[in-house]
């Protein structure tokens, strides 16, 4: 059951990565490849959501996703507006539901969602006007499919053919969104090999079952790799003894230029964004000829209209069908 | 009035019974059960209930049930509550002390027994707090709790975190022989976990929690249950490896018994598929390695008891993103059928399926019903073994609605259920007994 797909297969929602096919996935970044061109054009619009209704709900802090994902609702000209919920306001899913019903009876289209919690896109895309569109803009440590599309973007700009790839995470994946997310789309794309690089303390429960390789030593880990994607290390980490200090996991996962000499010499370096200089990677890396950090940002609204613009279609696909 | 159960299949663990008898019931007592045509003609009955094709069995005794959810505003009271109890079969509940407010003092036992008596179907049983306010700082006054009629004594939800204290609260449980109902759990390991820590968790980004949170506490608890000498309980552990633990105290002769839930003996972490907060849970709804491991471990009777864990909630309390929705399942109708279920699927045989739901719980409280002999409280149960039905959460008589078990297909339906020699539920109505 994929509650995010019409009956005839096609993307209504975008909620996690999981339990989506290949050609879907090459469908998002076909598309985004032609919305990347109209970033260079004088008039960075085309009319494709003229008249719609976009609602950013944002129940948790975002700066780069919230925006990109403006922009985007913008350059394909639809109404955007964007509400910064804290969730101490909505603490419990009675109001979350009543302030989603309020919203509904303003006759949105789209609902892009960030939320703490795991799983609560998928509990509105389940509770809100079969018109509307949930997009998945993070929810805790679940999903953050959108972010891991523009990486899969990202990465084919440069490598082409992803089963010839190997590509290493290193960092926090217990806590992380978008890792489970690209490792689901680095999976469902065939890539070769996905190695997962953390200490024990930042990974989940049997990490095998995500179909990873597991290191804890990133010389290791980091050897001939095609892709590095670093994550960002939380401050509030060292509380709750997952690690020692900021130095030490820098001692030991953060990306230096000396570690990233053990991947192929063609090697890329990701990471989602905001980026802890000196914590889980080394300034003269995100700043150096390898890094691909910014790109990943520029992708990220045509991806974004890609996603946006598949899924409005596929609403009204469904509401013109007879069933 | 004199009540007679004719034609029945009575299966009774206790005395072994297993054949077709009839039951005579005069006021509150079973006064003979006897083989079919051996019927004594002096008894006349004022009632005859027909039970042909239909099982008799004592009526069932649930060591955890909440008759109420965790906020006032939600509907569940101790009338609806026994209404579902005893549409469920069950004639003696056992509440735990995380009451509001807790059972901690005798006046509140007292107030559950006035309220008990002014509107309950059922047999209401409480278990004391071990320490004031279940704070886990101070022991409660256990002896007056025990005199007030408390079967057992238990810090629910909240275990102690101190070891002393609990060792002290054990020792002092001890002296004065109240049984110690335990919740295995470790907070530290549980934290703010919300599903077993596993594969579900790691896919679906919710926090776990460990194994280790329930085995440290068995581990710890069984070390001081040794050294004190307490009777305790386990309640609904949900570890297969507890089990073995518990299984290795029970081989030293610790006097150590444990139970479990229908939701852990048939759903597993898998279960929570997109997180379905029906199937939000404490303890945790675990491996498939765990489930079997539970059932092995009451088939071999190192687990004796079922209990529902009933927690009823309104529908606002799963409505929500999982880890935000309250756990608890709504339990007392489904007990029956599936406990039953194990025995359809061939998981545990007839007569230790109504054991672990009849005298094994009634020895665990203590308690003189559970059984079917003369001079024994005339509490009884009589189902159908081969009734059809699905499992409709909108029809259950509890106000709570939350059973992950819609939908399911269900072969064993109540048709009547007896209370102290009075048909509270007959055929789909409960009675009221007071006036």
């Amino acid at each position: 059951m994929n509650n995010q797909l019409t009956d005839s297969g096609r993307l209504r929602h975008f909620l996690t990565i999981e339990g989506l096919k290949q050609p879907l996935l090459t469908e998002i970044m076909d598309r985004a490849e032609q919305f990347s061109s109209i970033s260079h054009q004088q008039v960075k619009k085309v009319p494709l959501l003229r008249g719609k209704t976009i609602v950013n709900l944002f129940f948790e802090n975002s700066t780069r996703t919230r925006t990109t994902f403006e922009l985007a609702a913008k350059r394909l000209s639809a109404d955007v507006i964007t509400l910064n919920i804290s969730t101490s306001a909505t603490s419990k899913g009675e109001s979350l539901l009543d302030t989603l019903h309020n919203l509904e009876a303003m006759h949105s289209d789209m609902f892009i969602v960030r939320h703490s919690e795991s799983g609560a896109a998928e509990f509105i895309a389940q509770h809100v006007a079969p018109h509307i569109s949930v997009i998945n803009a993070g929810d805790g440590c679940h999903a953050h499919p959108t972010q891991a599309m523009l990486d899969m973007f990202t990465i084919r700009r440069h490598k082409q053919h992803f089963p010839d790839l190997c590509i290493a995470i290193v960092g926090d994946i217990l806590h992380s969104r978008v890792a489970r997310s690209q490792i689901q789309a680095l999976a469902t794309l065939g890539v070769g090999e996905i190695r997962v690089i953390a200490p024990k303390t930042l990974l989940p429960a049997d990490p095998r079952t995500l179909g990873v390789h597991v290191f804890h030593d990133m010389d290791e880990g980091l050897q001939d790799v095609d892709v590095v994607i670093t994550l960002r290390l939380q401050n509030e980490r060292m509380q709750g003894a997952l690690l020692p200090s900021a130095r030490e996991y820098f001692h030991n996962y953060g990306l230096t230029q000396e570690k990233l000499n053990l991947a192929k010499p063609d090697a890329i370096v990701m990471h989602p964004g905001p980026i802890n200089r000196g914590v889980e990677i080394a300034s003269n890396v995100a700043d150096g000829p390898q890094s691909v950090i910014l790109e990943q940002v520029t992708h990220g609204i045509a991806v974004r209209m890609a996603v946006m613009s598949m899924a409005m279609g596929a609403q009204a696909e469904q509401q013109e069908s007879p069933a | 009035m004199k009540l007679k159960i004719s034609n029945g299949h009575v299966i009774d663990p206790a005395s072994q019974i297993d054949g077709l008898h009839d039951i005579l019931i005069a006021e509150d007592k079973i006064v003979a059960v006897v083989p079919i045509g051996a019927t004594n003609t002096d008894f006349v009955p004022d009632q005859i209930i027909d039970a042909s094709d239909l099982i008799v069995c004592p009526g069932l005794i649930d060591l955890c049930a909440r008759l109420h959810g965790p906020s006032q505003k939600q509907g569940a009271t101790i009338a609806s509550e026994t209404v579902a109890a005893v549409k469920g079969g069950i004639t003696t509940l056992c509440i735990p002390p995380d009451t509001s407010p807790v059972i901690d003092t005798p006046a509140v036992i007292e107030y559950i027994e006035d309220q008990g008596e002014k509107s309950a179907l059922s047999k209401l049983l409480v278990v004391g707090a071990i320490t004031q306010n279940i704070e886990g700082n101070l022991l409660s006054e256990m002896a007056a709790l025990k005199d007030a009629g408390c079967v057992g004594i238990s810090n629910a939800l909240a275990p102690l975190k101190n070891s002393l204290i609990q060792q002290r609260a054990m020792e002092y449980a001890a002296s004065i022989g109240l049984t110690v109902f335990i919740n295995a759990i470790e907070s530290s390991l549980q934290a703010k976990g919300c599903v077993h820590e596993g594969s579900i968790s790691t896919r679906l980004g919710l926090a776990g929690i460990p194994e280790t949170a329930e085995t440290i506490a068995v581990a710890r608890d069984l070390l001081l249950i040794e050294q004190t000498g307490v009777c305790a309980h386990f309640c609904h552990i949900s570890t297969s490896r507890a089990v073995e633990m518990i299984a290795i105290a029970q081989q030293k002769g610790l006097p150590v018994t444990a139970d479990v839930t229908p939701h852990h003996l048939h759903l597993a972490e898998h279960d929570i598929g997109n997180y379905d907060a029906l199937c939000h849970v404490i303890p945790p709804l675990r491996s498939i390695r765990d489930r079997e491991g539970l059932q092995q471990g009451l088939r071999s009777g190192i687990i004796s008891a079922i209990s529902s864990d009933h927690r009823p909630l309104d529908d606002d309390a799963k409505l929500g993103p999982f880890a935000e929705t309250i756990p608890g399942i709504s339990g007392l109708e489904t007990l029956l059928s599936l406990t039953m279920k194990l025995v359809d699927d061939e998981i545990l045989p007839l007569q230790q399926a109504i054991a672990s739901l009849t005298i094994n719980p009634a020895n665990i409280l203590g308690i003189d019903t559970g059984r079917i002999s003369a001079g024994a409280p005339a509490d009884l149960c009589i189902f159908n073994p081969n009734a059809h039905y699905e499992c409709e959460p909108d029809k259950t008589l509890s106000a709570g609605k939350n059973t992950p078990f819609g939908s399911w297909l269900f072969t064993n339906e109540v048709s009547h259920t007896i209370v102290n020699g009075k048909i509270v539920y007959q055929q789909g109505v409960a009675q009221s007994n007071h006036p």
